[in-house]
């Protein structure tokens, strides 16, 4: 009984994992492979900002891809925090909803300290 | 620039390996490898490392939360310390002389690696672990197959209000010091919350990539996540890890546990040179 509910929390999580993991590990791969062929794609200094990201990948600067994937790898053990938070919810576990929020909220805390010091 | 890749790539596979297995982040040897062999400012080394933490937990966790050696309960409890240690280490920094912090740090981890090899011969399947109620409440407890055994291993958690504070002080000293988490993780599961060795590493290993991915972001926007050097180790790293998962499951806990001692041995002295040069 308790086997079976548990799993679900399990399969869903580790798909989440493996999902962002296989989807960056390619395009960052892409990208290294572009880089090694072209350069990086930029004359000076490289924006880290999200918008100058996307157009770079549009107009594959090999450096905006890769930093594209690497986004998304430090994006995928957030995700997986968001979907233990859904299916906490779905199955009511009100414990382990509170328990997630807390964890949330400190991790958006520390994120906003950083960006502003 | 091929060649400088390919030799990030191999110390990377090697370092997601290792940190699979034993539940660290592999900045213990991503950064003396940049630093040390190829010349790479340590800002930049920084940077990568806390990609291959993240890399390192996620390219595991996927088969670790699979095959339930992960608890992920437990994971989720224990990082409300964690975080909240990391966000008073970061507030505290500049308070304490890091010179001491290293020195007392690094001897503590020495005792531990003691208390850790005392516990060598202990019967792989823990029994008799006493009820604990908060640990009822909260279901922090847990059953996973043990390849090596070839049978299942049910566990539930001990003292789950040292182990808790065990985790902040672990949160603390990772965002004081930048280092270390990981290892005071396993430590605080395996010795105060006497869970299976193999439950440890897999949920320390599950629990370092949410912390990471917090500080990574800060890292990111300031420029210190290099693309060509980031792109090799998250790609080493996320192999590597993959197959020191795979060994990981069909080690006995004993030969893991004597790993990590020697690990644990070599980065608290480290960690005490280190104390005593500053």
């Amino acid at each position: 009984m308790m086997w079976k509910k548990e799993n679900i929390i399990e399969i869903i999580i580790s798909n989440t994992l493996r999902i962002g993991v296989l989807l960056s590990a390619s395009i960052i791969f892409a990208g290294l492979i572009l880089f090694f062929i072209y350069g990086s794609g930029y004359d000076g200094t490289i924006s880290y900002r999200l918008n100058d990201i996307l157009n770079g990948v549009f107009t594959l600067k090999p450096f905006a891809i890769i930093n594209l994937g690497l986004l998304l790898l430090i994006l995928t053990p957030v995700m997986r925090v968001v979907m233990s938070l859904i299916i906490f919810i779905l199955e009511k576990d009100y414990k382990y909803i509170f328990i997630t929020l807390t964890v949330l909220t400190i991790l958006m805390t520390s994120f906003i300290l950083g960006v502003t010091e | 620039m091929i060649i400088t890749s390919v030799y990030i790539f191999a110390a990377s596979l090697f370092a997601g390996l290792l940190g699979a297995m034993l539940g660290l982040g592999g900045g213990i040897i991503i950064i003396p490898f940049l630093t040390l062999l190829l010349k790479i400012d340590i800002r930049y080394a920084i940077g990568a490392s806390i990609i291959s933490v993240i890399a390192t937990s996620s390219g595991a966790a996927a088969a670790y939360v699979r095959d339930r050696i992960t608890n992920v309960r437990i994971a989720m409890f224990l990082e409300i310390a964690t975080t909240a240690g990391a966000l008073t280490g970061a507030f505290i920094t500049g308070l304490l002389n890091p010179k001491y912090l290293y020195i007392l740090f690094g001897a503590l981890l020495l005792y531990s690696a003691l208390i850790m090899y005392k516990k060598k011969n202990n019967p792989e399947i823990i029994k008799d672990v006493p009820c604990n109620p908060i640990s009822d409440k909260l279901g922090l407890r847990g059953c996973y197959y043990d390849k090596s055994l070839g049978k299942y291993v049910e566990y539930n958690a001990a003292g789950v209000i040292p182990g808790f504070i065990m985790m902040y002080v672990a949160g603390v000293i990772s965002g004081l010091l930048g280092i270390g988490s990981g290892v005071f993780k396993v430590i605080a599961m395996d010795v105060f919350m006497k869970l299976p060795m193999k439950v440890s590493t897999a949920t320390s290993n599950f629990m370092i990539g949410v912390t990471a991915a917090a500080s990574s972001l800060i890292y990111f926007s300031r420029g210190n996540v290099r693309p060509d050097i980031a792109a090799p180790v998250a790609i080493g790293v996320l192999i590597g890890s993959t197959i020191g998962s795979k060994i990981m499951e069909r080690l006995k806990s004993r030969t893991l546990r004597m790993i990590f001692v020697f690990v644990l041995i070599y980065i608290s002295i480290q960690m005490i040179i280190k104390g005593l040069s500053l």
